[in-house]
């Protein structure tokens, strides 16, 4: 277990994790120790914002891990964040209490509303932190792996399975919509009081909440990319390369993907957990196929052939949603992502990160070929920073 | 199963396939002794491509027997299944990882566990290195072995795939059209290479190219229209009068 993590952990990759090692740290202080008056005061609302944008780039990033490295392109990854976020939501509704409207102890405001008289199975255990946190996990996890084990068992690839990917989403949202569905209808679950007892509005909570999301991004960062560095993640290139080559080789493909495919969805799941409390509300808009498809536009314009470019790229794209859709410029914004989207496809085939990567080493190599050429014994060129595997112009369903 | 089959390799008894009403295979049966090297020609359309279709487990027979090893019933298992076996294939068009190195290439194929969990957590066996150092010598690509294998030149990447198959230790190698694209030099050396490899597995090769098949010398095999059509030594199947008319004479 120790090598496996050991194995995923080179400059680049520690690089990224010091980045959120320091962002974790720096952003509560800056913005509980520094007086307002100062420069250096981060204000309250920008904490919970910061860590939306983080739990977005966990999200991207699961999305890049397969797409990137399996070449399986998802549009229904806002399913499984949804569904972490659900398993979040319903923990922090069964924390309200009596605190609710309509002071029912036992029962959420909604389900007082809609007359219903006890608490519904799936509801059970939620009061309970940990068993919330096995369901963020778990939910999309099965989920995941049930629909994958039907997918690639019947060989289902390239665009037929985005469009699958899709439709499951899109019955999520339908679903979660109906009253008697027990998740709260349109509006959702919001309205929460505390998370573990501390109020979830109080600013050193917050600070907390975004320290726990950018230290979790650091560690799944590291589960990703030793994942990407072991043999595994070599045969899961293989396939993106080449399907039927690595079946011939031996290789049970379709196992391959559920794994990495369950993985994945795991790691959404957590994103929408931590994006819930951030946030205060989900409702079924979460499940909204356009907003699964937001996030493989972040991860393109990222970079999807390393594991920190969908990082990158929903924090740049988030960022600039935010100052849009703040300004006069907010009715332009759907626009403005699409030419993002399409810029991007065309001139930045290896989005922003992958770009910079390949400058780098382009730049390393001439460095040494010039040494070369003035007499000098050439070395191995030096390595890009992450030092990952960059995508082939031919994977599928790009 | 007569004695024939309990004593070849591969043993293909009554194999038909049909797409949309086309006879892709038509009743072939076909036997390949243990060890021997086996040449496999025809005119397009013949059937030689589906015909390692259905030995490889990428195409299931709509009828017909097809046993590997004596014993081994392939109709009933996926194409992982029969590659651990020990049946290798090239594809005419050369398949490597294109994104990985030429190390890693031959890497994944090492005759070995293939199951996720083996691949996330297990460590390298002790003999993978001077193994791998054993193929690259083999192969000619000592020197590229850091090489993404998209960069090779189309040679390169044939012999790379013989590489692989010879790291998968398999006891049967089917082999599409290896000489395909290749200079005259590389021809030569790829008949070579396979001569050297049939001394300690058994091989079919398809071929087009005749040159590359006299090269051989060995035992041929003329299939027509999914179903064998002559079988015996190079001059004996030219000198065969339905196979002059349905193919070398056209």
């Amino acid at each position: 277990m120790g090598a496996f993590f050991r194995n995923g952990l080179d400059r680049g990759a520690l690089a990224v994790v010091a980045i959120l090692v320091a962002a974790a740290i720096l952003v509560p202080v800056l913005n509980l120790y520094v007086p307002p008056g100062s420069a250096f005061h981060l204000p309250g609302h920008l904490v919970p914002l910061f860590g939306k944008y983080l739990s977005y780039a966990l999200l991207a990033m699961s999305v890049g891990l397969i797409w990137g490295y399996a070449g399986i392109l998802s549009l229904g990854h806002g399913a499984f964040f949804a569904l972490g976020g659900y398993a979040m939501g319903m923990y922090l509704m069964r924390q309200i209490g009596s605190r609710g409207v309509y002071g029912n102890a036992e029962l959420p405001d909604f389900m007082v509303f809609l007359n219903w008289k006890e608490l519904p199975v799936a509801w059970w255990g939620f009061q309970s932190f940990p068993y919330a946190l096995l369901m963020v996990v778990l939910a999309p996890g099965v989920l995941a792996f049930v629909f994958g084990w039907f997918a690639f068992r019947s060989r289902v690839t390239g665009v037929y399975f985005s469009i699958i990917t899709q439709a499951m989403t899109f019955a999520l949202l339908l679903a979660f919509f109906r009253n008697d569905f027990g998740f709260g209808g349109n509006n959702g679950l919001t309205d929460f009081k505390d998370i573990l007892g501390f109020n979830i509005q109080a600013p050193e909570t917050r600070a907390a909440l975004f320290a726990a999301t950018a230290l979790i991004l650091a560690l799944a960062f590291v589960t990703a990319r030793a994942v990407v560095a072991s043999r595994f993640g070599k045969v899961l290139v293989a396939i993106r390369d080449a399907e039927s080559r690595t079946r011939f080789l031996g290789y049970r493909v379709e196992n391959y993907k559920l794994a990495v495919w369950t993985l994945s969805a795991a790691m959404a799941g957590v994103a929408g957990a931590l994006y819930v409390p951030q946030v205060g509300i989900i409702n079924p808009g979460e499940f909204a196929p356009e907003n699964s498809i937001e996030v493989v536009i972040w991860a393109a314009v990222g970079g999807r052939g390393l594991l920190v470019g969908p990082i990158v790229g929903a924090i740049v794209v988030n960022f600039a949603k935010t100052w849009f859709t703040t300004g006069a410029l907010a009715p332009y914004w759907l626009f403005a992502l699409g030419g993002l989207f399409i810029a991007v496809t065309l001139f930045l085939p290896k989005g922003i990160v992958g770009t910079i990567v390949d400058g780098w080493s382009a730049l390393a190599q001439r460095r040494s070929s010039a040494r070369a050429e003035q007499g000098v014994a050439p070395s191995e060129p030096d390595g890009p920073p992450g030092g990952e595997l960059k995508p082939s112009a031919a994977e599928q369903g790009a | 199963m007569n004695e024939r089959a309990r004593n070849s390799v591969l043993y293909l008894d009554g194999v038909s396939v049909s797409f949309d009403g086309f006879k892709a295979l038509n009743e072939l049966s076909l036997v390949v002794e243990a060890g021997e090297m086996r040449a496999i020609i025809g005119p397009n359309g013949a059937g030689k491509t589906t015909m390692m279709d259905v030995v490889t487990g990428k195409t299931k027979p709509d009828t017909g027997e097809i046993y590997f090893d004596g014993n081994v019933d392939l109709t009933r298992m996926d194409e992982a299944s029969i590659a651990q076996l020990g049946i290798g294939r090239k594809f005419q068009k050369p398949t490597v990882f294109e994104s990985l190195t030429v190390l890693d290439n031959l890497d994944l194929a090492l005759a070995g566990r293939r199951g996720p969990g083996e691949a996330l957590f297990g460590r390298e066996a002790p003999s993978a290195p001077a193994r791998l150092d054993e193929l690259l010598g083999i192969i000619r690509l000592g020197e590229h072995r850091h090489r993404k294998a998209g960069s090779l030149s189309h040679g390169q990447k044939q012999w790379l795939e013989i590489g692989m198959l010879l790291a998968q230790e398999p006891k049967l190698l089917l082999v599409d059209e290896p000489a395909a694209g290749m200079t005259d030099a590389e021809t030569a050396a790829t008949a070579e290479l396979l001569r050297e490899i049939a001394k300690t597995r058994s091989v079919i090769v398809v071929e087009h190219d005749m040159v590359f098949v006299r090269a051989l010398d060995v035992k041929v095999t003329v299939l027509n229209e999914g179903s064998v059509l002559s079988e015996g030594t190079l001059d004996h199947v030219s000198a065969d009068p339905r196979v002059i008319e349905s193919y070398l004479g056209r």
